[in-house]
């Protein structure tokens, strides 16, 4: 049985047209369009490219709900068995419409999907854990390939077969763990591993490490007169009291403390809250920690522009990368938001 | 804690007065502390101007 494969694509790859068209709304056409060739190409036999719906990055980005819901209405009118989207290599906009669309009709319309997108795309972390992503690197140079991968990996999702690891099929790992039966125990895989570390083998290690978004660092201050500065601390600094009820370790929140009018933090109106350090310093003078006495002198002396009207904190211990990013990401909007130009984060 | 800075991407990083008071010096006289406070600040001020 061939198996109808819908594809996805923004306005640039329909051939719709670049960043002019990118305000178009979700648009079909019957058959195949640009990539989808090579999407064809790769299912061969296998199956056909029976439509092609499009929408512009820009469209989607500010109309999500709504795009999502006209596009996955008229998916449904071609009965697909698999929808494939992209690849959108590193454009966020599209990896993050790649990705919305391909849950959209794995959830509500019951068919499989698979998108493709470089590791790093905004879409990708996004969306990576609900649906199969195909890395396909920053390069449009490895379309073809990648648009390989994905029906090789869709006709598999089609006709329910077991889908192998993520390195072996090459899409991006889902968070996943399956118990498998090892052929040796633990230590001797170690002890192989050392070796062939030792010797200057290739060897993989079992546990994936944590990976740090990172990111650019943001340009220099220029003019310190002007700049609105704010405190942000790890070090578990709260209300007496802690209102906002933050964990003392293995953050999954911050706290907001109004510090407009404060000159200095004083010991019975604030505390530190943290299971990583003594807080027995912080809490005798919680300066300490958040530095506001400081930073409110040299406000006056007129050494910095302002200082922010918020402190925010969260309990920094055995924090979990993603809760980490996640409320790193929380705070910066804000500060952004709120107009800040340099932040002193204190760190216990 | 400048590697674990360093390690995650943050590169505008300075030691500070230590884990149990990174703004503060808990076994010098109040006066002085602020004094190092102050001094660790104008330090941390420069480092939001520079280059990385």
């Amino acid at each position: 049985m061939k198996i109808r494969v819908v594809h996805y694509l923004n306005q640039f790859f329909a051939q719709i047209g670049g960043e002019e068209k990118a305000d178009i709304g979700p648009g079909f056409k019957d058959g195949l369009v640009g990539p989808g060739r090579a999407l064809q190409q790769a299912l061969g036999d296998n199956g056909d490219v029976i439509a092609t719906i499009y929408c512009g990055d820009n469209y989607f980005a500010e109309h999500q709900e709504q795009a999502i819901d006209e596009q996955c209405a008229r998916i449904a009118e071609y009965k697909p068995d698999l929808l494939i989207a992209g690849p959108a290599f590193e454009s966020g906009r599209y990896g993050i419409a790649c990705g919305a669309i391909c849950q959209a009709a794995q959830q509500r319309l019951g068919i499989a999907a698979v998108a493709g997108m470089d590791e790093d795309n905004v879409g990708a972390s996004l969306h990576r854990k609900n649906i199969y992503i195909v890395n396909s690197g920053t390069s449009i140079v490895r379309m073809v390939p990648t648009l390989q991968r994905m029906a090789a990996l869709g006709l598999k999702l089609v006709r329910q077969e077991a889908i192998g690891k993520p390195a072996d099929e090459g899409y991006l790992p889902r968070g996943i763990k399956r118990n498998e039966f090892a052929a040796k125990p633990p230590a001797e895989r170690a002890v192989d591993m050392l070796l062939a570390k030792l010797r200057g083998d290739e060897f993989l290690s079992e546990i994936a490490p944590p990976k740090f978004a990172g990111g650019k660092p943001a340009a220099p201050l220029r003019n310190l007169k002007s700049a609105v500065i704010a405190l942000v601390t790890d070090g578990g600094l709260v209300l007496e009291g802690n209102p906002d009820k933050i964990e003392p370790g293995r953050p999954t929140r911050f706290t907001t403390i109004p510090v407009a009018g404060v000159d200095s933090l004083d010991a019975d109106k604030y505390d530190a809250v943290h299971s990583g350090y003594d807080t027995a310093f912080a809490n005798r003078d919680p300066n300490r920690v958040v530095p506001l006495d400081t930073m409110r002198e040299l406000e006056r002396d007129g050494v910095i522009g302002k200082l922010h009207d918020f402190v925010h904190s969260t309990g920094g211990a055995h924090a979990a990368v993603e809760n980490a990013t996640l409320i790193g990401r929380q705070i910066a909007e804000r500060l952004k938001a709120a107009g800040v130009s340099g932040v002193i984060l204190t760190s216990t | 804690m400048i590697p674990v800075a360093k390690e995650v991407g943050s590169l505008r990083a300075i030691a500070s007065g230590g884990i149990v008071s990174p703004t503060g010096n808990p076994d010098l006289p109040p006066d002085k502390e602020k004094d190092f406070r102050r001094e660790l600040i104008r330090r941390v001020l420069k480092k939001l101007q520079e280059e990385v």
